[in-house]
């Protein structure tokens, strides 16, 4: 391992998970495979229980801000555990110095979120540091949930089998893009909106109408390659996607070509993946597509008995090549 | 999009890759020398639409990969001093230089190291931190020199004298030439589409006319990179070897004279050294004496010690198309994309990064 951290160690992919596992994860004995949310039991009941937190520069961005973000996150990590998001902790570690009105901007932003999504933040805490000892404001929220039924497995993949469909309930990437865009040391702009929405609404239909859903993740850091890298290591089977059918908004994709970006790599925070039965792919369609956080869903590909372990992508052109884990941090490339 | 779409169309690509199938006649080895080329051939799965007979070899011409050590060993010890900022294009963060120590690692370590999507982004940096040394790592060939040239022009009549720039810039027909020269068998060049836009194609006749090989200056979606292999096939076929353009949406004979004039004006040529091919005569671009108080190297002199290089690394080798990343012993193991060994792992275009994120499922 090296002997410094580096930002690689925070951008969801192989190092991410490599510090997690051997540092983490072992110190702490946790149970194995990690998934968004732990589950724990409280009174006979499946909790299920998660935490993180938010550095995002700006904290202002088209389509959001850092509080919504916040809520937005914890809510989607118990969510797409299939649990029904009930309270939320929310920590603020600010910067010496920061304006009053942009932290109540903020607050306000997270009051809203919470009703939208119907939950309560409960308890928190404030940390003031001097100036420089951190960027701006850093929030921690935790958040937990009580499972929508009893024995509710949609984290672990244990269910999913070859034929199971992969669908995506919108556009991707257009939150990396905002984010890259609004930041003022870059000379462009685009007119992208990030996605930051709560799904929790979503997913309740989902796993309410739908009982062959067998696994559910937000797409956050690492995108879409992230987490289907993940899904065929745990569930040890191949996937394969279609370029074609992956949907990314125009300005987007241009973003992506000017700067040598994949829009696989592009971190989302309103997007889920759900894998589901064949049977049952027209229905996750209907519902998906009826919400307006699903109006782009697309079913992208599908769990393959070969491949095992693999991500493969048929190209537009129809060649074929892997879909790897992120690989620390995309950085721009020169022309 | 629209217009790149086009170029994607799989009807187009199909109808191709057919009409390929149909001329070629025995084998050919066509080298890409972009690393665009490279990234967008692996991207788009395009080896795997051409029959066997057709090689593609991935040439010298990814900026990062040929961009030599000591140059980031330099760029590390300006990060370590007091009062510098260093601005850099995203790709160069990761290079590793002597003992594995990278721009990233020197961030990690608390240098000011800024990821700019322009030169003039680094020259803003300068104007925004009068009270700090804003060094720009200049890097890349003819179409990126332009740009960097633009941004010294700009901070000399200004006189922004907290700007100044490290120059590994390079020029690309040398390092082909020097390729021909040291044997590598090619049936043809796939040339740089954004170089040539620049320079214009008529910088490659030199190439059919004294080693009788063709060249074709390619675009970079996947229809163009297929014409591109079609138009070297017939050359081949009718042993006419010349340079054409593929790329004539963009490029001409002549380019873009404005351009080269902003060039020629602040740098003048030097030999220097390509990673992995050794000195090169004429290859590189160094900043004339008028700019010599934005040349970081002539203001700012520091002691560089630097180290040699992992013995089985064959970068090198792979640059100048003699093996594949596949034949080297570090390749997917002790060298990765996040802890890559040689520079050829780094960059996104870089040989053993594409062959590594976008190898085929069979291996």
């Amino acid at each position: 391992m090296d002997r410094f951290v580096t930002l690689n160690h925070g951008s969801g992919g192989r190092q991410t998970n490599d510090l997690i596992r051997e540092l983490f994860a072992r110190n702490f004995a946790m149970d194995m495979p990690l998934t968004d949310s732990a589950i724990v039991t409280f009174g006979g009941k499946k909790v299920a229980f998660t935490t993180d937190s938010y550095v995002i520069d700006p904290i202002f961005f088209p389509g959001g801000d850092i509080g919504k973000l916040a809520v937005c996150g914890t809510v989607n990590d118990l969510a797409v555990s299939g649990a029904i998001p009930g309270y939320i902790s929310a920590s603020f570690i600010i910067e010496e110095g920061f304006p009053i009105d942009e932290l109540s901007r903020i607050a306000e932003s997270m009051a809203r979120e919470a009703v939208n999504a119907g939950v309560r933040i409960v308890t928190g805490d404030t940390k003031v540091v001097g100036k420089g000892k951190c960027d701006r404001i850093f929030i921690n929220t935790a958040g937990t949930g009580v499972l929508l039924r009893e024995g509710l497995d949609v984290s672990t993949a244990s269910a999913v089998k070859p034929g199971d469909r992969l669908i995506v309930n919108g556009s991707l990437g257009n939150h990396s893009i905002a984010v890259l865009g609004s930041r003022n040391n870059l000379s462009f702009t685009t007119p992208v909106l990030s996605d930051c929405a709560s799904l929790n609404h979503l997913t309740t239909k989902l796993l309410s109408e739908c009982n062959g859903i067998r696994f559910m993740r937000d797409l956050t850091r690492g995108g879409l390659a992230g987490v289907l890298n993940e899904l065929s290591s745990m569930c040890r089977r191949g996937i394969i996607i279609e370029e074609t059918t992956l949907p990314v908004d125009e300005p987007v994709r241009g973003a992506c070509e000017m700067l040598g970006f994949d829009p696989l790599y592009l971190a989302n925070e309103g997007k889920l993946i759900v894998v589901v039965e064949e049977n049952e792919v027209l229905k996750v369609l209907d519902i998906l597509r009826s919400d307006p956080l699903g109006r782009n869903a697309a079913v992208i590909g599908e769990i393959a008995a070969v491949e095992k372990g693999k991500v493969i992508l048929t190209t537009v052109t129809g060649g074929k090549r892997i879909v790897d884990m992120p690989e620390g941090v995309q950085l721009p490339r020169i022309c | 999009m629209k217009f790149i779409d086009g170029y994607r169309d799989r009807d187009l690509t199909d109808r191709l890759a057919r009409q390929i199938r149909k001329a070629a006649a025995g084998t050919y080895t066509f080298m890409e020398v972009c690393g665009g080329h490279t990234a967008a051939i692996r991207r788009f799965g395009i080896h795997s639409l051409l029959p066997e007979g057709i090689r593609l070899i991935s040439g010298p011409g990814c900026p990062v990969c040929v961009t030599g050590k000591g140059f980031v060993d330099r760029l590390s010890v300006y990060a370590g001093l007091k009062d510098v900022i260093i601005t850099l294009y995203g790709d160069l963060m990761r290079i590793p230089g002597s003992g594995g120590r990278s721009l990233e690692k020197a961030r990690a370590e608390g240098a000011d190291v800024r990821i700019v999507f322009s030169s003039l982004d680094a020259l803003s940096t300068a104007r925004n931190n009068p009270g700090k040394k804003v060094i720009f790592a200049g890097i890349g060939f003819e179409t990126t020199a332009p740009g960097t040239a633009a941004a010294l022009q700009i901070a000399y009549r200004e006189n922004i004298s907290n700007f100044m720039v490290i120059s590994a810039h390079k020029i690309m027909p040398p390092a082909m030439e020097a390729i021909l020269k040291e044997g590598t068998r090619l049936n043809g060049f796939i040339c740089p589409g954004h170089v040539a836009a620049i320079t214009g194609s008529g910088i490659f006749d030199f190439i059919p006319r004294n080693y009788g090989i063709g060249c074709v200056v390619s675009g970079f979606e996947p229809a163009d990179i297929l014409l591109s292999v079609l138009m070297l096939i017939s050359q081949v076929n009718a042993n006419q070897p010349s340079t054409e353009i593929q790329y004539n949406r963009v490029v001409t004979e002549k380019g873009n004279l404005v351009a080269k004039e902003v060039m020629n004006e602040v740098f003048e040529s030097c030999d220097t050294e390509w990673r992995g091919l050794g000195l090169i005569g004429g290859s590189g671009l160094i900043i004339r004496k008028k700019y010599e108080r934005h040349d970081a190297e002539s203001v700012i002199q520091v002691k560089v010690v630097e180290s040699p290089d992992d013995g089985h690394c064959i970068c090198g080798d792979i640059l100048r198309g003699l093996r594949e990343p596949s034949d080297c012993g570090l390749f997917g193991k002790a060298c990765n994309p996040g802890e890559p060994v040689g520079a050829c792992m780094v960059s996104e275009e870089g040989t053993c990064h594409t062959w590594h994120k976008y190898r085929l499922s069979d291996g």
